[in-house]
């Protein structure tokens, strides 16, 4: 812990809360169906489901359990009404998911109506392998891409779907919306198919398969302006409460239980925060915040000055760290 | 109005930076996200980082460096794959494909504009409009992209030369006006400062029209005319039980309500909309671009593919067509060989019959040509292996826009759009007779197929095709033995050995062994036929389990041994050329129907494994 990055880290909130006091919240407050932007990109991520599902043998969702998988399910329903979506939903657990998210996952599954996969990594937890003991990249790398692939391998899928929006990172702006892995799961962004108009190359040789972004153009706000609309269950932990946190270079972390190791006399601190974006408790960094309500939240993300991924810690693994995941299989 | 009305959200705007390599593409837009203050902090702190790393500019940020998202980009200071970025000002919502400029990512480039409804074009005040400038331009014009704005780029580098600027805007008109072009306003701009994009510039005095930001957030994009007739393709047949069967899809162009009277196409036959069915409820009405599931009365037949359309106002059919084509692949295009169509949600197989000509980039002339190389424009004749629903691109780009898929490799190996259509398929029609070939087949007492032997020269295809007929005519079979060196004295004259030649060559002898089982006989077919793209194509011309690829196995040594003709020795020394398995490729078969090893069988076990297949 730097002392340095930790005044940047203050500093850096205290500018949230100024951009926030000074600028009047541009977001519209939607209450109907009416907005034709999110009507666009309604269509365009509903064509592009019922494109993979008619393409694939064994067709599966990734469900992170945050704002954008939420989206994702709501689309999925939404392309197959009456039906439900036909693919199973995946999700990894690293084992050190925020406690939240597991009840909530477990609910939404349910309601509309599909299998849910969960899978670990059993080698990395006999390893014991965790963000503490073997770093971020290390941990990343075995209890995240690596499990993906042994569940993807399991399940022997072909087209999987995924959250990721290009507005996130810049190496996922380079992505299409049909992107190619090979028997390895790996990513070769110098390979990329060209991708007209709204024709998708969809075909496989054996153990190929091809990663789907429904939610490619959508941006974080369009994504909360949607959920808004179409009153879409999330995670409480994206609104503001005060939460048990400590800091750690320079970020707030919260201490979701018991196997957060602190530094000797730290004590965990209540903080009003909120997390723009959920991953691994001890990976993903809260920020002060006071929107409690999906206006408020809606007006922040339209007024900050920061990236949303800042928060996730694993994207700062050096240069290119997204990218080389990516490449590795990670999504 | 009961409510406030909510504040108008701007509609978005895609559009595409185009030009060459170095013209300044990637700092454009990272100058405008800057100056329009739509970076991130921490972005921008990364992007500071880079630039002490790799950056061009010395100690100020390359702005380059926030939209080159791969590392091989930064490293190497070039764009490689387009890069999506959507951003807002208050007056418009833009999506940006920034395209890379170097001629070897053009695909990329082509990827970009295809999906654009502006395009600026930059040049380099130094360099003026080059081939690159015009291959861009040419794609852009030809994917249907109307608005095209000139930015010319690097003007602090000239000093803000009026002259400079305006020999290189009608350098530009001209060739606009060739594509179609009429209206493509010219704005003199500096990426690196910022001049001229977001905030008007003092530097030349002489420019008195908008900056590029201004002319973007209000170029009039003119809506789809109304009122033209509905169009669906169906992506996605939706039956969760008996009584339920939605056809989902996006609808392409017009509207639609319950009550309407649709086509389905190419079936032409006719039903009623029932009902718009979307998530937990229906709708009155359906417009372009609405993802929806109609359900009809009464349940016709509807498959992924096909297209509801207007009853009024049907869609064409065809399986000949004229297009326009950027080739997207590292082999060449080659005339009859079979690709994979993707036209809408319609896949099916397809073969070019003709390039008509390419197309010089830079002036537009008209060349002779006999294949399409890498990033090449022409214009071709496209055959479908079925009569498909299409319109003409410059009516509807949803109906008229198609990819080409290799169907050995996967790769997306060409884009294309429709002009027109050659022949309508209603005039050409399979005339349905009553004798079929079953009927043939039945009244000489067997079951009419086609035996595939394909292998190197001197694997010993000949040998056992004579042993085999001589058997089956011993059993009282009607057979015909098609060889590929007798038939290359008579039907296949006129070809040679070059890669067309042979594709064509397999194409003439698959279409003969069809018609010939046809007639109820037992084809034999010994031909070396190397390419799997082409022994596909043969075994899509027959009934399931009509067809058997027997692969004739020996190694190439064995054969260079063996070499009865003594082709191989002479192919060795140089004296044959594209002689198969020495300078031109044999691609094993992955699936034959039989494999027989001729190092360790004899032709006479060869023929009784043959025999067995076909009991």
């Amino acid at each position: 812990m730097s002392a340095g990055r930790k005044c940047a880290r203050l500093y850096a909130a205290c500018q949230i809360r100024t951009a926030r006091n000074h600028s009047q919240p541009k977001a519209t407050p939607l209450t109907s169906s009416s907005d034709p932007r999110l009507a666009a990109l309604e269509s365009e991520a509903i064509e592009i489901i019922r494109e993979g599902v008619a393409a694939a043998a064994r067709p599966v969702m990734l469900y992170s359990i945050g704002k954008d998988s939420s989206v994702l399910l709501h689309l999925a329903r939404k392309a197959f009404w009456p039906a439900s979506p036909p693919m199973p939903l995946l999700h990894i657990d690293t084992t050190w998911k925020f406690r939240e998210m597991i009840a909530f996952r477990d609910r939404m599954a349910a309601e509309a109506g599909v299998e849910l996969v969960v899978h670990t990594n059993r080698e990395g937890v006999a390893e014991g392998v965790t963000p503490f003991t073997h770093g971020s990249e290390r941990y990343t790398e075995v209890m995240k891409t690596a499990a993906l692939r042994q569940a993807l391998d399991a399940g022997r899928h072909d087209i999987v779907f995924v959250g990721a929006r290009r507005d996130e990172e810049k190496s996922r702006a380079k992505e299409r919306f049909f992107s190619l892995r090979d028997a390895r799961h790996q990513w070769d962004p110098r390979a990329q198919r060209p991708e007209l108009w709204n024709l998708y190359n969809t075909r496989l040789r054996p153990g190929e398969s091809l990663r789907v972004s429904p939610l490619s153009s959508w941006t974080e706000a369009d994504i909360w302006r949607y959920i808004a609309q179409e009153r879409i269950p999330v995670v409480p932990l994206y609104f503001a409460a005060e939460r048990p946190v400590v800091e750690c270079d320079g970020q707030w972390i919260m201490v979701d239980d018991e196997r957060m190791p602190l530094l000797p006399g730290e004590v965990p601190r209540l903080r009003r925060v909120r997390f723009r974006t959920l991953g691994c408790y001890p990976l993903t960094a809260a920020v002060e915040s006071d929107a409690d309500t999906l206006d408020a939240v809606i007006a922040e993300t339209v007024a900050t000055g920061r990236s949303e991924r800042e928060g996730r810690l694993i994207d700062h693994d050096g240069e290119s760290s997204m990218e080389r995941k990516k490449r590795e299989g990670y999504f | 109005m009961k409510t406030p009305a909510p504040t108008p959200t701007p509609p978005t705007l895609p559009l595409v930076l185009c030009g060459s390599v170095d013209d300044g593409k990637s700092t454009l837009l990272g100058r405008i996200l800057h100056d329009c203050r739509l970076v991130f902090a921490d972005e921008m702190r990364k992007a500071e980082e880079d630039s002490r790393r790799y950056g061009t500019q010395g100690e100020a940020a390359d702005l380059a460096l926030l939209v080159d998202g791969l590392q091989d980009e930064r490293e190497q200071g070039i764009t490689i794959d387009v890069a999506y970025r959507s951003f807002e000002t208050p007056r418009r919502r833009f999506i940006v494909a920034d395209a890379p400029g170097h001629e070897q990512y053009t695909r990329n480039m082509a990827t970009g504009a295809s999906t654009s409804d502006v395009a600026v074009i930059l040049v380099d005040a130094r360099k003026g409009v080059l081939p690159q400038t015009a291959r861009h331009s040419r794609i852009a014009a030809m994917f249907g992209v109307r608005h095209v704005v000139l930015a010319v780029n690097k003007m602090d580098l000239v000093g803000w030369d009026e002259d400079a600027f305006e020999a290189i805007a009608s350098d530009y008109r001209r060739l606009a006006a060739d594509l179609g072009l009429t209206d493509v306003p010219a704005i003199p701009v500096c990426a690196l400062t910022g001049d001229n994009l977001t905030r008007r510039s003092d530097a030349p005095p002489w420019y008195d029209g908008p900056t590029l930001l201004a002319h973007l957030e209000t170029v009039d994009v003119e809506p789809p005319a109304a009122g033209q007739a509905f169009r669906m393709p169906v992506q996605y047949v939706n039956r969760p039980d008996p009584d339920f069967r939605g056809y989902c899809g996006r609808v392409a162009v017009g509207t639609v309500s319950p009550g309407d009277r649709v086509r389905v196409m190419p079936s032409g036959v006719e039903a009623g909309v029932e009902s718009i069915v979307v998530w937990r409820g229906t709708l009155e009405r359906a417009a372009r671009g609405d993802s929806v599931a109609l359900t009809l009365a009464p349940d016709v037949d509807v498959s992924r593919g096909d297209v509801i359309a207007a009853a009024e106002d049907p869609l064409e059919v065809a399986d000949q067509f004229q297009t326009r084509i950027v080739w997207l692949g590292d082999e060449p295009l080659t005339v009859g060989r079979p690709y994979l169509v993707k036209l809408h949600a319609c896949e099916v197989g397809a073969t070019v019959t003709r390039i008509r000509h390419r197309v010089d980039v830079s002036d537009g002339r008209e060349l002779a040509a006999s294949q399409l190389e890498l990033n090449d424009l022409g214009v071709v004749n496209l055959s479908t292996s079925r009569p498909v629903p299409f319109a003409p691109f410059d009516q509807c780009r949803e109906l008229g826009g198609f990819i080409l898929i290799d169907r050995v490799t996967n790769a997306t190996v060409g884009a294309g759009t429709i002009t027109f259509a050659l022949m309508r398929a209603a005039n050409l029609k399979w005339q349905d007779f009553d004798i079929t070939g079953v009927v043939r087949a039945d009244l000489k007492g067997q079951r009419a197929r086609c035996l595939w032997l394909t292998g190197l020269s001197a694997s010993g295809k000949s040998t056992i095709a004579n042993l085999l007929e001589r058997r089956l005519v011993a059993e009282g079979r009607h057979t015909y033995l098609l060889d590929g060196d007798n038939v290359r004295h008579g039907l296949n004259r006129d070809l040679g050995f070059t890669e067309p030649d042979r594709v064509e060559n397999i194409r003439r002898v698959a279409e003969v062994a069809r018609l010939m089982v046809d007639a109820g006989l037992i084809v034999i077919v010994s031909f070396i036929s190397p390419f799997r793209a082409e022994r596909d194509f043969a075994r899509g011309l027959f009934e399931p389990g009509d067809f058997h690829e027997i692969f004739v196995d020996a190694s190439i040594e064995a054969c260079a041994e063996r070499d009865p003709k003594g082709l191989y020795a002479r192919a060795l020394r140089g004296e044959i050329r594209n002689f198969t398995g020495v300078d031109s490729p044999y691609e094993r078969p992955e699936r034959p129907d039989l494999h027989l090893d001729t190092e360790k069988l004899s032709p006479e076990e060869c023929v009784e494994l043959v025999m067995r297949e076909l009991t």
